[in-house]
């Protein structure tokens, strides 16, 4: 069946559209070279993929042009979804941006639709257009999303990796640990503080904890009391706790919630958190003769 | 299912192995207020290492141990709660208030050698 057939029909059959695909399909394949270039021109014109070499931006761009005509020709988005996410672990440690992924696709889709445009007659073209557009869209599609939940996953890997940076748990002594918090504390990160604190009281054997908070800028209630849970799950470990570092606002506000500060002990700073802790332990500090700075 | 309750020196140590139900929980109370009794012991240490769970009612119990053993004489240790059993009993408020706990064993016994020295050769 030839396209001329084609147009004595007032509104294309399915198997039709198919063939109209196939025709497609095969002067895409056959102006490949032509195509190409006038696509990666466009992409230089657009200025998109600034983080690549033009050789890189060949190569990427011939791949996604043969996987792009695949897809249309198969009509399945599998491996087009597979090398979407191939493409998007390889350039987003690169620096590619969702907006120029998404616009070299849209840029491409509009490179091929004008090549229909040109070859194609007016009488057939919207027969022509009615086969193209639905394939081209889910590509688009295809790909912008393989690339959006390819960031978001790396994002949340981030986090979690921030997550367990921030609560280290630190022995400086014998049976002393030493947990710095710092930054914003929200029930999640507390209740991690709270895990990773008991495992290491049992990793270490502490007998003391020093928790200092003097770069926790502001506590609520919850989070205040999180930390006296904190502290009396320490104790059923055998561990006593000295908080430390509080700020004057802290403090305020551990006394207008009625914290039973009987249950938390408490220093103001860091230095004297270690030394009581040190004391406690029955260490003593001596200086070494002259040699010891006052 | 009996909780084996064995003579170190001057001390009681109870090792619970697995989970115990109500029952259970309640003659182990019996059995060590009593060799508490016998043995003029100092001290008592209750391993819950094997623990996953402490509801209310263990750590009631183990509270009603603690002060009748008191009342003879004697001081009681809670060694080797989980953390994750520690997380989950604070947050349900169970704090095992006013009795001593301590990391492991050895802490425990530990403990009651310094708090509670020898005055006579036993």
């Amino acid at each position: 069946m030839t396209l001329t057939d084609l147009r004595k029909e007032s509104k294309p059959a399915p198997e039709s559209t198919a063939a109209l695909l196939r025709e497609l399909v095969s002067h895409l394949a056959s102006n490949r070279t032509q195509l190409r270039e006038e696509w990666i021109r466009r992409i230089t014109e657009a200025r998109l993929l600034q983080a690549m070499t033009k050789e890189e931006i060949f190569a990427e761009a011939t791949s996604v042009y043969d996987s792009y005509v695949e897809a249309l020709e198969t009509r399945t988005l599998e491996s087009l979804q597979a090398y979407a996410q191939n493409l998007s672990e390889r350039i987003i440690p690169r620096g590619v941006d969702t907006h120029e992924v998404v616009g070299i696709v849209l840029l491409l889709r509009d490179v091929l639709a004008r090549s229909l445009f040109s070859k194609y007659p007016s009488g057939i073209l919207n027969d022509v257009m009615d086969a193209y557009e639905p394939a081209a869209n889910a590509i688009a599609l295809t790909v912008a999303v393989g690339f959006v939940r390819e960031r978001e996953r790396i994002i949340r890997e981030q986090q979690e990796a921030i997550r367990e940076l921030s609560t280290p748990v630190l022995q400086v002594r014998e049976r002393l640990l030493i947990l710095p918090i710092i930054g914003v504390i929200d029930p999640l990160r507390a209740r991690q503080l709270t895990e990773q604190l008991l495992r290491g009281i049992r990793a270490n054997r502490a007998k003391l904890v020093v928790i200092d908070i003097t770069g926790v800028a502001a506590m609520d209630a919850t989070v205040a009391n999180h930390l006296v849970l904190t502290v009396e799950s320490a104790r059923l470990l055998g561990a006593r706790v000295i908080v430390t570092g509080l700020s004057p606002e802290i403090a305020q506000t551990l006394v207008n919630i009625g914290v039973d500060l009987g249950k938390m002990n408490t220093v103001g700073d860091l230095q004297g958190g270690i030394e009581e802790a040190e004391r406690l332990l029955g260490f003593k500090v001596i200086p070494m003769g002259e040699s010891a700075p006052a | 299912m009996q909780v084996p309750i064995l003579k170190q020196g001057a001390f009681l140590v109870a090792v619970i192995q697995s989970a115990l139900t109500d029952a259970d929980i309640v003659q182990l109370r019996d059995a060590i207020v009593s060799k508490v009794g016998h043995f003029r012991s100092r001290g008592v240490i209750i391993d819950v290492t094997a623990l996953d769970v402490m509801d209310s009612f263990a750590t009631g119990t183990l509270q009603d141990i603690a002060h009748m053993v008191r009342l003879r004489g004697a001081e009681t240790v809670i060694v080797g709660i989980q953390p994750d059993v520690a997380f989950a009993m604070v947050h349900m408020g169970l704090t095992l208030e006013g009795v001593t706990t301590k990391l492991d064993l050895e802490e425990g016994l530990d403990h009651l050698e310094r708090a509670r020295p020898a005055t006579s050769d036993r």
